[in-house]
């Protein structure tokens, strides 16, 4: 507890990762190749952790959980690294037929984490019909609209045992600021996760930045790392911009064994 | 001296005309180009970001922000018009950037659906394809992305390819030739699709910018780099 009675929710890596479990279902925050908490997920590289299901608008962090082999499923809309189109890691996890896909439209995704946030079983949408997400995932259902009879996919909520994303500034009780242009669906991540875990650029926040600015209450997170960085390779604006000549590497390993195990023994 | 990238931006332009007041989406630089061309000269309405999280207005200053999630608000409202690519695209007008070969161990995988199936249930769809070929216009496509009108897409507008401009107002909603680009004939379009094309009986030529199109080109893509990439 802090002089305020409020709990102080700072954790190192280790401890995030002792909170997690196998087989577990694992929300990462940010989008392709922007804002994602590379530090925790390095950390569950590292870890003995397995069996999990990843739900995320996925960057390098679909790509390395798939290469180390730590998924049983992910579900998404896509997998991409911004400046290099189409993840390699992914690619190579997939071609070998190696990793299941829930794959869904982009719009699908959100509307399950929002089901999820509202504790809703589903949310209605037409997106995704007469498409094959339909056809590759036949446990989608389709409702009838009970006042215009207009058929509509119900997106299944995506509730999730945990929530990891990372952030520009928190303070040590949760509250979070997300100072670049784009919040991604963080805040849905969060709202449709039992815990959330936060890594942050720094600990305290910009009093000059304006209330809009905090995505995230403390009522809605569970555990505060300080980590500078943390976004590792990717992008996360205004603190700093992408490190292409890294991502470059990390690339480059899908196709070059030796150099990926350098790499992982640099990097990871 | 019109180039073919000149051409190809003004008929990705032309997918806006009479759009209005939408967001226009183009995916790539030379769509990208074609919107802005579009909005410089004859849909000065049209809503443009700056790639990231931004509305820019005509002078290039930020008018409104534009987060993903704000992205699909206008997306599911139905007022965008998006210019998609695609891996491949069938005789039914259904798009492919998911994988080549099966789902459960493709051949090739690739992008994801992304936003495909909502945006063409939801709003005008046009594709940009830089290299026609038999490879890309195929019979079925191996995954359905973006639907095509018999199954429920709002609108297909046009595909705009390297060759020419097409469209699904065929007979019977086949592929139709619109206009082909300058020196190309029926021949070239047709050994390069995979399956067949609608030709009215005195194909269009695809229409040169205007002297005034031409300068925006020349200011938005000063050094022709985006223009050049088409061959």
């Amino acid at each position: 507890m802090t002089t305020s009675g409020l709990p102080d929710k700072r954790m190192d890596t280790d401890a995030v990762i002792a909170s997690l479990w196998s087989g577990m279902t694992l929300g990462i925050g940010g989008w392709g190749s922007r804002r994602k908490p590379m530090d925790l997920v390095r950390a569950i590289a590292r870890s003995d952790l397995t069996d999990l299901t990843i739900v995320s608008y996925g960057g390098p962090d679909v790509g390395l959980l798939a290469a180390m082999g730590k998924l049983k499923r992910l579900i998404t809309g896509f997998v991409t690294l911004d400046s290099i189109p189409l993840e390699p890691h992914y690619r190579v996890a997939r071609q070998a037929g190696k990793l299941a896909v829930t794959e869904l439209d982009e719009g699908m995704l959100q509307l399950g984490l929002r089901a999820a946030a509202r504790r809703l079983p589903f949310l209605p949408t037409p997106a995704g019909l007469g498409s094959d997400v339909m056809r590759v995932n036949p446990e989608l259902r389709t409702i009838r609209c009970p006042y215009t009879d207009a058929e509509l996919v119900a997106v299944p909520a995506l509730r999730l045992d945990a929530a990891l994303l990372h952030v520009h500034r928190a303070d040590v009780h949760g509250t979070a600021q997300v100072l670049g242009p784009d919040p991604y669906f963080d805040r849905w991540f969060a709202l449709a996760a039992d815990k959330v875990y936060l890594s942050t650029e720094a600990i305290g926040l910009d009093p000059d930045a304006p209330l809009s600015a905090r995505l995230l209450h403390r009522m809605m997170v569970s555990g505060v790392v300080d980590a500078p960085g943390g976004a590792g390779f990717t992008e996360c604006l205004p603190d700093y911009p992408r490190d292409e000549a890294t991502q470059r590497r990390y690339a480059a390993g899908a196709k070059d064994p030796a150099a990926w195990q350098a790499f992982l023994e640099e990097w990871l | 001296m019109t180039t073919l990238g000149d051409i190809c931006a003004v008929a990705l332009a032309e997918c806006f005309r009479g759009d209005g007041e939408i967001m226009a989406s183009g995916m790539g630089y030379l769509p990208s180009l074609g919107a802005r061309l579009a909005r410089a000269t004859f849909e000065p309405g049209l809503v443009l970001t700056d790639g990231v999280a931004t509305v820019l207005d005509a002078a290039g200053q930020p008018e409104w922000p534009m987060p993903y999630e704000t992205v699909f608000d206008v997306l599911w409202w139905g007022r965008r018009h998006v210019i998609m690519g695609a891996a491949q695209i069938d005789a039914a007008g259904n798009q492919n950037i998911s994988c080549i070969g099966p789902h459960t161990r493709p051949k090739v995988q690739l992008l994801g659906a992304r936003g495909a199936p909502g945006n063409t249930v939801c709003h005008p769809t046009s594709y940009w394809v830089p290299r026609h070929s038999a490879r890309i216009f195929v019979g079925a496509v191996d995954f359905v992305s973006g639907v095509g009108p018999s199954r429920g897409a709002h609108e297909i507008r046009r595909v705009v390819s390297n060759l020419g401009v097409f469209d699904f107002g065929g007979p019977d909603g086949c592929f139709r030739a619109r206009s082909l680009h300058p020196g190309v004939t029926p021949d070239d379009v047709s050994r390069n699709t995979g399956f067949d094309v609608h030709f009215e009986d005195n194909p269009c030529v695809s229409r040169a910018p205007s002297s005034e199109e031409q300068a925006v080109l020349e200011s938005l893509d000063p050094d022709g780099r985006i223009r050049g990439a088409v061959t």
